[in-house]
């Protein structure tokens, strides 16, 4: 249908995937030293991200800095755990909300009931999501693909439901009264001009109140980049090759003696801790939490979000999960409208560029050879096959 | 407190045992619908490997179109005998017609073009949830307020549509069937039997089969595969239709997210049967309809949901191809 170089959507892709290309390749060829310059200016620009200046441009409808907490923060701290299981180990989870339920509702009931402070309850809450992770791995990882799918999706709904069911913890009331994390310390930032300038003077970044959402934030800014340092660490080493020759060939992988099995599920329960921190973050700054806080929708939106960005490359995937998050409050205008708006804009952006928006460059390379982890549709009508294993022609 | 719930348990069991033919009639109704549902996800996984997620949407498009043809009709209430049955054919026209077609424009314009840049199933299967969203939103927002001339904000709530006379069609000691139940497990299988003739018979089922088990060898010989891919998505559309109508017979009220749950255990379905496999989506459909009620009726309604997932998860462990196996396609690797 598209396929001549003058329509104008095909030069427009072209034109976009020769920019994304070029920024990638420059970054990969980058010396040491001009990589931590733009890590340390990332560092600077996410500290002043919730300053009202950019507030008012970025969301005129809402309170910037909570929605820098949730969703923003935490869609993309969700996005960093499913990009484990989905973009590196190639296992296609649809009911990733399960583990940011266990890890909300750990919260809740060790805060409400027993009193725990947030930090024991974060460390209760990654280890409970984690053994979350391999109880429903254990049984379910030998299955592939979409069995696999339809499995997780199952057990996000068991989990639902039975949070709706149980009594203990609330039934479909939830639990109330959700402890805020400890003062760590009552310093403010000074009031001064420069601050002041920045809309950050007279904010105690370590005192977690009720009003504030920056204190979240920045809050949930280090979990994300703790993520990020532990995820990365974890795609360069040996555990991170195993999961990209799953990825690719389970069958291969296992002939060349990668335990699969073992790996899988630690790309499951590494995947499900990190929701599980999300939960316990959520928790902590919702007061309240109910099941249908919950739903399905919410795990195929962040599916969404890592696909969107670039499975398996984690730039992209938290730019998806920033767009997904973003877009729909950006456009509250639009008020009912912005969930239509959303899910066409879903099938277009699918439709435009269907790698994602950065994808990483092996990732690229398998979705050219047709592999791509998930493998590609079954009625595909491609032209003759001129890329052999290993190289890419674009 | 241990001790009310043994008592509620032990109940609840012989709740099942004293009233077992109207849970097994309910789950074998129930479970017909979601045979049908399940016929449009095997038949699309058959062939693309896709999850056609906005199938539940295609479900719900044909529910509106049959209370939409009931408006034409001026909502007649309490038909019965052969003017229902007349009714009825004409409902399922209807919704088979709006469902089928709204599937080949949905595989238009959300999968094709994935398809021509041999996308991943994965930017496949999240243009489907996009296109499930978008569906679902233009219905409560646009279509359902404009349609039934409510306020904007009342678009997401259920829409009655009763018109049905229900009787009991046998009554035999404690077996009773009413007459829309009756139809309903009667009407799915007749869709069923068709179906399979169609499939195995005409020449365009044969395309189907061939494209399904090995595409590129089917392209060689011969078939065009667009071709088939529409006919696919308005069969699998058609039959979604046809479950709107006995869909309305028994359940006789919609709203815009009708489809949702409705889609995701008719894809348990299909899974359960065997993916691929259309005579194992009849027989998935049905399993899963009855475990549904027996659990429901042992646990409370509450836990059906829990009890049909939970019925996946074990088939999957032990039976990983589902009851019949794949036969559509080639089994996967």
């Amino acid at each position: 249908m598209n396929n001549s170089s003058t329509d104008p959507l095909t030069r427009v892709r072209g034109a976009y995937s020769s920019a994304s290309d070029s920024v990638r390749d420059r970054w990969s060829d980058a010396p040491g030293w001009a990589r931590w310059l733009v890590y340390l200016i990332l560092i600077v620009v996410a500290l002043v991200l919730p300053a009202d200046g950019i507030g008012n441009v970025m969301s005129p409808y809402t309170d910037w800095p909570t929605l820098l907490f949730f969703p923003i923060g935490g869609y993309i701290l969700l996005a960093i755990g499913l990009n484990v299981v989905v973009g590196q180990a190639g296992l296609l989870d649809l009911g990733y909300v399960a583990f940011f339920a266990i890890g909300g509702y750990t919260m809740a009931v060790f805060g409400v009931k027993f009193g725990w402070s947030f930090w024991e309850i974060l460390f209760a809450g990654v280890i409970l999501s984690a053994l979350s992770g391999i109880i429903l791995g254990a049984p379910t990882l030998r299955l592939r693909g979409d069995y696999l799918a339809i499995v997780t999706l199952g057990f996000g709904e068991i989990v639902r439901i039975t949070a709706n069911n149980t009594d203990y913890i609330g039934g479909p009331n939830g639990i109330g009264g959700i402890p805020h994390p400890p003062t760590l310390t009552e310093w403010m930032i000074p009031e001064n001009g420069f601050f002041d300038s920045l809309g950050l003077g007279g904010v105690s970044p370590f005192k977690y109140g009720a009003l504030d959402g920056k204190p979240y934030y920045y809050l949930m800014l280090v979990l994300i980049v703790l993520a990020i340092i532990f995820v990365k660490r974890l795609e360069n080493s040996r555990v991170g090759r195993a999961w990209a020759s799953i990825r690719e060939d389970e069958d291969a992988a296992e002939l060349m003696g990668v335990p699969t099995f073992k790996f899988k599920l630690a790309a499951f329960a590494i995947g499900a801790a990190i929701g599980g921190a999300t939960g316990v973050m959520y928790g902590s700054q919702a007061v309240s939490i109910i099941p249908t806080n919950f739903p399905f929708i919410l795990s195929a939106t962040i599916l969404a979000a890592v696909v969107l960005g670039g499975s398996g490359n984690l730039p992209g995937v938290i730019l998806g999960a920033f767009l997904v998050a973003w877009i729909p409050e950006r456009i509250r205008g639009l008020a009912e409208y912005r969930i239509l708006v959303f899910g066409g804009v879903l099938v277009l952006l699918m439709a435009f560029r269907p790698e994602g928006l950065l994808p990483s460059r092996r990732r690229k390379a398998e979705l050219a050879e047709g592999t791509g982890g998930m493998g590609t549709m079954g009625a595909e009508i491609g032209g003759p096959v001129t890329v052999t294993a290993g190289e890419v022609k674009e | 407190m241990s001790l009310p719930l043994l008592r509620r348990r032990r109940t609840n069991l012989n709740n099942l045992f004293e009233q077992f033919w109207p849970y097994t009639i309910d789950g074998l109704s129930l479970g017909a619908i979601y045979a049908l549902m399940a016929l449009g996800y095997t038949m699309v996984y058959g062939v693309l490997r896709l999850i056609n997620f906005a199938h539940s949407e295609i479900f719900m498009i044909g529910t509106f179109a049959v209370l939409g043809t009931l408006h034409l009709f001026g909502m007649p209430s309490n038909v019965s005998g052969f003017a229902l049955i007349g009714l009825l054919i004409v409902l399922a026209v209807a919704g088979a017609v709006a469902s089928g077609g709204s599937a080949v424009i949905l595989e238009y314009v959300a999968y094709r073009p994935l398809r021509r840049h041999g996308a991943s199933r994965l930017a496949a299967l999240i243009s489907a949830i996009g296109a499930s969203l978008f569906l679902q939103q233009l219905f409560a927002r646009v279509v359902i307020p404009a349609a039934f001339h409510l306020p904007k904000e009342k678009g997401a709530l259920p829409i009655q549509g009763h018109f049905v006379q229900k009787s009991d069609a046998v009554h035999i000691g404690s077996f009773e069937l009413s007459n829309d139940r009756l139809i309903v497990i009667v009407g799915a299988v007749l869709m069923m039997v068709l179906l399979d003739v169609f499939v195995e018979r005409t020449k365009l089922g044969r395309g189907i089969r061939a494209t399904a088990q090995d595409p590129e060898t089917a392209v060689l010989m011969g078939v065009n595969i667009d071709r088939i891919v529409t006919a696919t998505f308005a069969i699998g559309g058609a039959m979604a239709g046809v479950a709107a109508a006995l869909y309305m017979l028994r359940f006789e009220e919609t709203r815009y997210d009708v489809g949702f749950l409705l889609g995701i255990k008719a894809f348990t379905a299909a899974v359960l049967g065997g993916i691929g496999n259309l005579r194992g989506a009849l027989v998935g459909g049905f399993l899963l309809g009855l475990f549904e009620m027996y659990g429901s009726a042992i646990f409370g309604s509450e836990w059906q949901n829990v009890v049909a997932f939970s019925v996946l998860v074990l088939v999957l462990m032990f039976r990983p191809t589902g009851i019949l196996g794949e036969s559509l396609q080639q089994a996967r690797a």
